[in-house]
């Protein structure tokens, strides 16, 4: 107990610290301790990603792995399913890499286990600290943008983990899609910290630390190549698994009750081939549009989706000619680029490149048509049905 | 390659008067969107901005000016929708739509 007093009063450098007895009371309560400057071994928790603890002239710091687990593996993998993803945080505070010294560079980053895990295993080799910032476990820019990622927050983290007394040089590395929440010049006139903005991409910081300090254009590019367009695709699709069964069992319904007597074979079959061009519509907006947007014609995403959906729709009406009857083609027409329109109208939200403004001014014209449009495709759908035992289809 | 969205419509503007080409804006661009011309900053490419507001946010002399907020129109829905609660579009936190907001009460 005595000794465990005496790191408290080591690692305390003011009574505003987080290493105050209340902060520590809450870290015995609390579900995540605070793995600031200051961890007491009594209450260390053990993470995969910890490597033992480096000590600071302020108390020992957590040591974080460089290295990938697996079990870090399907953490990502479940996150980008959608599975638990506003849930995976680790605790904000300062993390050691390597055996870094007074003089060693600071990194700051988001406290998004994702985001986390991309910065760490980029830094093997490297001696530096890691600030990790209270993001509400959310990824640098999107964090940024809320500006919980913000001044606020960089200046209140330097003081709680007592970050002047750990270094002795004044430099922080921020990521540079930080710089929506954060003022560098505000950090530096409140807290005496130059805030220098790395590289957007966390593979980037070895060169930029190398170079002194200095990123190359490219560096200071985002990129959204055909990998960054599809890798938020399943989210998309795990977001749609609800109205999709939905649909599906609306069809079912219908189908349940106007084909009379039927096996359950015919009767899933028949449902099945109803919902597929839906399917595809939704497959179109989510996957087809990301996947194709720099070569679909136009600037707007619910133009591009409108498009490829239409192209869906008749590629679709044409192998199933003559259909059903000229009611659900009519339906088909109006309903499935509607679909396809709205969910790559929602795909601006996961791309890199668009305003809030553009994003507005796309909304006022493509919300009205898109629900026009999708209305019309209903009441047809619906008078199809009616129509279908008098026209003796 | 770069990607192109709508033409004329975002809100960024430069005051010349203010600026004295300290060139932080042309740092924290992710779009490239400002150039060093002549010891003076300009707007090289106004319809590549996304309006992040990382060039206002860091322009120490306030002469850069923009409404920020998130390009994405899930956010805006939600935003609409769910007025004064919480709304989803990242992580269940207070949406950028709420920033517009604020935005459109200033003005």
């Amino acid at each position: 107990m005595k000794q465990e007093e005496e790191r408290v009063s080591l690692s305390c450098c003011e009574a505003s610290c987080a290493c105050d007895g209340e902060k520590i009371s809450q870290d015995l309560t609390g579900a995540i301790p605070v793995a600031a400057v200051n961890i007491n071994t009594a209450f260390t928790v053990t993470f995969p990603w910890v490597e033992g603890t480096v000590e600071t002239s302020v108390g020992p710091v957590y040591r974080i792995s460089t290295v990938l687990r697996w079990q870090d593996m399907v953490g990502t993998l479940k996150v980008r399913l959608g599975l638990g993803r506003t849930d995976y945080r680790i605790p904000p505070g300062l993390y050691a890499v390597g055996n870094p010294g007074p003089a060693a560079p600071i990194l700051v980053s988001a406290n998004y286990k994702l985001s986390f895990d991309r910065l760490r295993r980029e830094l093997s080799g490297l001696d530096l600290f890691v600030m990790v910032v209270d993001t509400d476990g959310v990824n640098v820019w999107c964090a940024a943008g809320k500006g919980t990622f913000g001044t606020e927050e960089i200046v209140n983290r330097i003081k709680q983990t007592c970050l002047d007394r750990v270094v002795t040089h004044r430099t922080l590395i921020l990521p540079q899609l930080s710089a929506p929440g954060v003022a560098a010049h505000a950090v530096k006139q409140r807290t005496g910290f130059s805030v220098v903005y790395g590289p957007v991409r966390a593979a980037d910081i070895p060169p930029f630390l190398a170079a002194g300090l200095q990123a190359t254009p490219e560096m200071r590019m985002v990129r959204f190549n055909l990998w960054d367009r599809l890798v938020l695709t399943p989210l998309e699709l795990a977001k749609l698994l609800k109205p999709a069964l939905f649909v599906l069992f609306v069809l079912f319904l219908i189908n349940f009750f106007t084909l009379g007597s039927v096996t359950a074979g015919v009767l899933s079959r028949q449902t099945f081939n109803d919902f597929f061009p839906y399917l595809g519509a939704m497959l179109v907006g989510t996957v087809l549009v990301p996947a194709l947007l720099p070569y679909i014609p136009g600037r707007a995403f619910a133009w591009k989706g409108w498009l490829a959906g239409l192209l869906w729709t008749l590629v679709y009406l044409a192998f199933t000619f003559p259909g059903p009857g000229w009611l659900f083609s009519l339906s088909h027409l109006l309903l499935l680029p509607a679909i396809a329109s709205f969910l790559a109208l929602n795909y601006t939200g996961s791309s890199t490149y668009t305003s809030l403004s553009g994003v507005l001014k796309e909304m006022k014209v493509a919300l009205p048509a898109i629900l026009t449009s999708a209305a019309l495709g209903v009441i047809f759908f619906v008078a199809g049905l009616f129509y279908r035992p008098y026209l003796g289809i | 390659m770069k990607y192109r969205y709508l033409k004329n419509v975002v809100t960024l503007e430069l005051d010349q008067e203010k600026c004295t080409a300290c060139g932080v804006c042309l740092t924290v661009c992710p779009q490239q969107v400002f150039s060093l011309q002549d010891d003076r900053c300009v707007i090289a490419d106004r319809d590549a901005c996304l309006e992040c507001g990382a060039c206002s946010r860091n322009c120490p002399y306030g002469a850069v000016s923009v409404r920020a907020g998130v390009g994405c129109a899930y956010g805006v829905i939600m935003g609409k929708l769910r007025k004064g609660k919480t709304s989803t579009c990242c992580a269940e936190s207070p949406c950028c739509y709420i920033e517009v907001e604020e935005h459109k009460a200033k003005k």
